[in-house]
This record gives C-alpha cells, sequence and structure tokens, in this order.
C-alpha cells in the first residue's frame, strides 16, 4: 500500500554542507500491518516519516525517491494536492501531545476542521462525528470535551484527541512518531494498544517510529533498524529479536535488560551516532563497530537479503 | 469573567486616590501660582492676597485636596484661571473626543501596516521587504516624532499640497458627509507621525511571533491534517500570534491619548495634547491636574481592556 523507493532527503546547511539525513532508505507497509521504524535519536527516522508526509521544512528536501501510496506517486503531486492526502488517505500522530494541539481552538473546532475539509460535512454532521470519534478513543465525556480547550486534557488525553484527529477520515496509513516517549509508562501502553485497537477496524496501515524496542516487541509485525539515515537491517519481528544480524542491533539488544540472565551491567554501544553530515567514509557504523574489519572503513555494504524476509547492511555477511 | 471585571474596577479606586495625591501633591510643590506670571508685580500686595484668598489658595493644603477631590468625582475640576475662567470640564469636552479619534487613526495606521508587513517578513525572512521592513522599523524608531512631523508638513502639506497642514476641518461651511472626509483628511498625517514608532514595534513583535508560531508542533499538526497554506496562516497562526500584541496595545491605549501633545502642538491640532502643553505653560493648575488624572484613567482603563481581550483571544486565560 505505502511503497517507498531510494528515498533521499538531504539538508543544505549553511556552510555549504550537505547532511543526509535520510539516504537510500526503502520501505513497503502494507494495510492491517504494523511495521517499526527503531534507531537512535539522529539516525533519520523522524525524517523518514516526515518525508512521507512531505513535511519536510527549508533547508531540508527530498532529493531523490519515490513515494507511492495506493498506486500514486506522492512525489509528483502538487502542494495542493497533497493537501487533500495529508489528515485524509494518510495521517500522522507526533512525539508532544501537550505541543501538538493548537492552543487557541476546541478539541472539537480541531477535529471538525478536518471532517469538513475532506469529508465536505457540514457543522452539525462535523461535530457529531466528532463526539463519536472521541467517544471512539476513549472519552468518557465526550459530549463535554469537544468544548474544551487543549489546556483542559491531561498529556494521555491530548494524544487521544490526536488519535481522534488522525483516525477521523479512515486514514488508509497512519504514522506514529514516537507517540509515547512523552508520556509515562501506563498511559504509553494505554495509548499503543488503542492505536492497535484502530489499526485492526480501521485495517489501517501503520508506520511507527519508536526508539523503545520494548514498544516493538509488543505492537510491530516488521522491525526496520535505521542507523545513519539508512536502513541496516529489516526483518520480521520474531527473527530480528531472537537472532539478530547488524551488530547494531546487537549492540541496541544488548543494552536491554533481561529477566532470563541476570548481568552486573547492561551493554552499550560506546561513542555517538555520528552528525548527518560527516558521516565516515566506509560503513557508517564503521567507527562504532566492535567487528568493524579493513574494508569497513573503505566503502559502505550494501542492504543484502539474507532470505526473502531479512536482510542486514553489513559486511560480516557477505561472501568475500 | 463579570466578577473579574468588577473586581478590577473597584480596584481602580484606591489607585486612583493615590494618583490624585500624586498629582495634587506636584502641583502644590511647584514654586509659584498662576498670578506670578498675569500680574504686574508692582501692584498691590494686598490686592494680590485678596485674589489668592477668592481662589482657596491660602487655606491648608488638606482642605484644599479635599475640596478639589470633591468636586472632581461630581466631574467638577473647577474653572480654569487662564481661559476667562471657563469650568476645566467644558475645555476638556470641546477637545476630548478630536484627541480619541487622533489616536483611533493612529492605531488604525499603525495596525493596517505593521501587521501585513510583520506577517509577511515571517514568511520570507531575509527577502529583500524584509530587509526593507527592518531598515524601516530601525528608521521609526529613531526619528522623534515632532521631526517626522515637520518634515510630513513640508513636504506632503506644503510642497506636494496633499493634506492640510494643520487643524482638524477646512472651514465652518463644510458640512455632512464632506466634513467627515474633511476631518479625516486633517487627521492622517498627524495620525501617521502619532503612530510611526508603534508601527515600528508592532512590525518587529508581529515578524517575531510569526516566526515563532510558524515553527511550533501544532502548526506542524495542522498541516499533517491537510490545512492549506491560507488556514494554517490565517486560522491557526495568527491568532496565536496576535496574543502579544494585544498587551501592547492596552498600554498604548493610554499613550495615545497623553502622547499626543507633541504631534498635537506641531500639528495645530485642538486635542488634550495642546490644552495639556498650554496650562502646564500657563500654570493653569486646574487643567494639568484635571488632565493628569484623566490620563491615569486611560491607562488604568487600557490595561483592563488588554486583559478582557487577553482572555477571548486565549482560552488558557480565564478570571475566575
Amino acid at each position: 500500500m505505502l511503497e517507498v523507493k531510494d528515498l533521499k532527503t538531504y539538508f543544505y546547511l549553511d556552510d555549504d554542507q550537505v547532511a543526509k539525513a535520510v539516504d537510500d532508505v526503502d520501505l513497503t507497509v502494507k494495510a492491517g500491518e504494523t511495521v517499526a521504524i527503531v534507531g537512535e535519536s539522529g539516525s533519520g527516522k523522524s525524517i523518514t516519516s516526515l518525508s512521507i508526509m512531505q513535511l519536510i521544512n527549508k533547508p531540508g528536501k527530498i532529493v531523490d525517491g519515490e513515494i507511492s501510496l495506493l498506486g500514486r506517486n506522492l512525489l509528483n503531486l502538487s502542494n495542493r494536492e497533497m493537501t487533500k492526502i495529508r489528515g485524509n488517505d494518510m495521517a500522522m500522530i507526533f512525539q508532544e501531545p501537550m505541543t501538538a494541539l493548537n492552543p487557541v481552538y476546541t478539541i472539537g473546532n480541531q477535529i471538525t476542521e478536518v471532517l469538513r475539509k475532506h469529508k465536505k460535512m457540514n457543522r452539525k454532521q462535523a461535530k457529531r462525528r466528532a463526539i463519536d470519534l472521541l467517544k471512539l478513543v476513549g472519552f468518557p465525556r465526550a459530549e463535554d470535551t469537544v468544548d474544551e480547550y487543549p489546556h483542559q486534557l491531561s498529556g494521555g488525553m491530548r494524544q487521544r484527541a490526536m488519535i481522534a484527529i488522525a483516525i477521523s477520515c479512515d486514514p488508509k496509513l497512519l504514522i506514529a512518531d514516537e507517540p509515547t516517549t512523552a508520556l509515562d509508562v501506563t498511559i504509553q501502553a494505554q495509548i499503543l494498544d488503542l492505536m492497535s485497537d484502530m489499526k485492526e477496524k480501521l485495517e489501517m496501515g501503520l508506520l511507527l517510529i519508536t526508539h523503545d524496542l520494548g514498544v516493538v516487541a509488543e505492537y510491530a509485525d516488521r522491525v526496520l533498524v535505521m542507523y545513519g539515515g539508512q536502513i541496516v537491517e529489516q526483518s520480521p519481528k520474531r527473527n530480528l529479536f531472537k537472532d539478530p544480524k547488524h551488530p547494531y542491533t546487537e549492540g541496541l539488544l544488548e543494552s536491554l535488560p533481561s529477566v532470563h540472565n541476570d548481568l552486573e551491567r547492561l551493554g552499550t554501544i560506546r561513542g555517538m551516532v555520528p552528525p548527518a553530515h560527516k558521516f565516515p567514509t566506509g560503513c557508517r557504523f564503521s567507527s562504532r563497530c566492535p567487528h568493524a574489519m579493513d574494508k569497513c572503513f573503505e566503502s559502505n555494504p550494501e542492504l543484502i537479503d539474507l532470505d526473502h524476509e531479512h536482510a542486514v547492511r553489513c559486511y560480516l555477511y557477505t561472501e568475500d | 469573567m463579570y466578577k473579574y471585571i468588577i473586581r478590577r474596577l473597584l480596584i481602580f479606586i484606591p489607585m486612583l486616590f493615590a494618583l490624585s495625591v500624586i498629582v495634587f501633591g506636584l502641583a502644590k510643590a511647584a514654586p509659584g501660582d498662576p498670578f506670578s506670571t498675569m500680574l504686574d508685580p508692582t501692584i498691590d500686595p494686598e490686592v494680590y492676597e485678596d485674589r489668592r484668598d477668592e481662589l482657596g489658595l491660602n487655606d491648608s493644603i488638606p482642605v484644599q485636596y479635599a475640596r478639589w477631590i470633591g468636586n472632581a468625582v461630581q466631574g467638577d475640576f473647577g474653572e480654569s484661571i487662564v481661559y476667562n475662567s471657563r469650568p476645566v470640564m467644558d475645555l476638556i469636552s470641546a477637545r476630548f473626543w478630536n484627541t480619541v479619534y487622533l489616536g483611533l487613526v493612529a492605531l488604525f495606521f499603525t495596525l493596517i501596516v505593521a501587521i501585513p508587513i510583520g506577517v509577511y517578513s515571517a514568511r520570507n525572512p531575509y527577502s529583500i521587504l524584509d530587509y526593507f521592513g527592518t531598515g524601516f522599523g530601525f528608521v521609526g524608531l529613531a526619528i522623534p516624532n515632532f521631526f517626522f512631523g515637520l518634515l510630513a508638513i513640508y513636504f506632503l502639506a506644503i510642497k506636494l499640497g496633499w493634506f492640510p497642514p494643520q487643524g482638524t476641518v477646512s472651514g465652518s461651511d463644510v458640512s455632512g458627509m464632506k466634513e467627515f472626509f474633511d476631518r479625516i483628511h486633517h487627521m492622517i498625517l498627524p495620525g501617521i507621525t502619532l503612530g510611526l514608532a508603534s508601527t515600528a514595534t508592532y512590525m518587529r513583535y508581529m515578524r517575531s511571533e510569526v516566526i515563532d508560531v510558524l515553527g511550533s508542533d501544532y502548526i506542524r499538526t495542522a498541516k499533517a491534517k491537510g490545512m492549506t497554506d491560507r488556514v494554517v496562516l490565517y486560522k491557526h497562526t495568527l491568532r496565536n500570534a496576535l496574543i502579544p500584541i494585544i498587551t501592547l496595545m492596552g498600554f498604548e491605549f493610554g499613550v495615545l491619548v497623553g502622547g499626543a501633545v507633541i504631534t498635537e502642538r506641531i500639528f495645530n491640532y485642538p486635542g488634550l495634547g495642546t490644552l495639556f502643553l498650554d496650562a502646564v505653560i500657563n500654570r493653569d493648575y486646574p487643567i494639568v491636574m484635571a488632565l493628569t488624572l484623566i490620563f491615569g484613567v486611560f491607562i488604568l482603563v487600557g490595561n483592563l481592556l488588554a486583559d478582557i481581550f487577553y482572555s477571548v483571544v486565549d482560552p488558557r486565560i480565564r478570571y475566575d
């Protein structure tokens, strides 16, 4: 349903440097499927999702690639045509529920404006639908909540309202960019359960951006691991946790506490993600990789298929 | 809300009382009296004392204050000493609306120039028009009112003859709509002069506020909902960006009335400013005291209006 090919989003910085925030990303999301993108801060996962929505601001630019949703290449569309797709065929939920809603308009107003634009509803129909949507996402007093302002709701409730906005036009694709990072743990589970409920009901594809492997383990069908603007490993969820291939994925998993083995210290990945305008020449993980070989510093490996579902970008798995 | 307004109005009473004591005290502390510039120094001192007795200037200060404030709350500020003993209230009410209209014209110019240019600058930062606006801002703040007024009179009124150089109306024979437009025509130059400095201030405020709001999370949400650029700007951005401008306008309200002193003088415009200046020069204390008190009331009312508008625009502010 969503197919992204060779997506390149670069940021042109002041001093003639180019930050390759997203570099050759391929991904697909099928209807009813949850695909998770994991990675550290700065790995390019948020930029990938904003590129799909075409909400990249200057100095960023999508320089190459193809993003097709339901068979239409979105990159050929004008900005005006995109406004008919955003919020309608695909919708997005953001990380910060506290600031993602406009403080001066009621919750109802912010839902109905989407319905009135995309579904051409009149004021009354839209309001009735807004109340239904609020009930659907778990507001007990939806009739009152439509007339309330964002500041009257808690963070978790605001994120529910964001979900109501996002699903209001029955989108085919829902992108959630770290939807629970700013919420406390008990609320996180509620919000994620709500999102996967909605996904089932509306048969949406869900693209879940997160750095929380616990969330991935619970909710994802397939996982893409991003590092330095590229996908370094992709696989069905089960394989990834049982049999991680890329040293970076291994590092991420070792840094998780486990109930099965008692460790003195959790594993860490030394160093930091290099800034996107000065990646190493070879493999982008080479400077931090415990298994780095000579050729890792010379050229960047391709993403190679291990079997038809599992792919990894690492010289440890090439023939020669 | 109504309770809040009533409470604020009640707080006016002690504030005005304090203001009246200060005004009265300053007037009394000033050396000399109205006669010191009017009378022949060789006049019989007994006549001089008789005149002082007549005006009650020889009573004790508290008695004088009580008499003045007692009459003032009934709207009687005594009689002008210089203007042939005409009641102060008559002199003020004859000029009051001239000043208010001039203030409104100034505010109108300020807003129709500052808001569009500020918004344009914010959406196209570092464009030619933005630099032009910035330059205009600095010039507008740097040029003193009186100098700009003189330039305007010399070039626009005398050289080009586009506007009348002084007064409020061309003659007593114009009436009806003709009079209305004639009065407006007379107010344009003093209005622009009076509004110049605040135009520059508002423009800079508007520019930085809009840039701020355009970068906020809820604007990204609005775009992700498929809202067009127009809706994002006019609905989601402007209302938020105007909140600080409203605070500024509250102060402006008092300043426009009190601050027209120099502008009115230059354009020979019969308003409160001209009256105030003449009264100060002639030591016409009843007028000075009355006007100072009225300017004080304007500032208080301006602040109250700002607070009320504030809560209308921003639902997070509620006074109950």
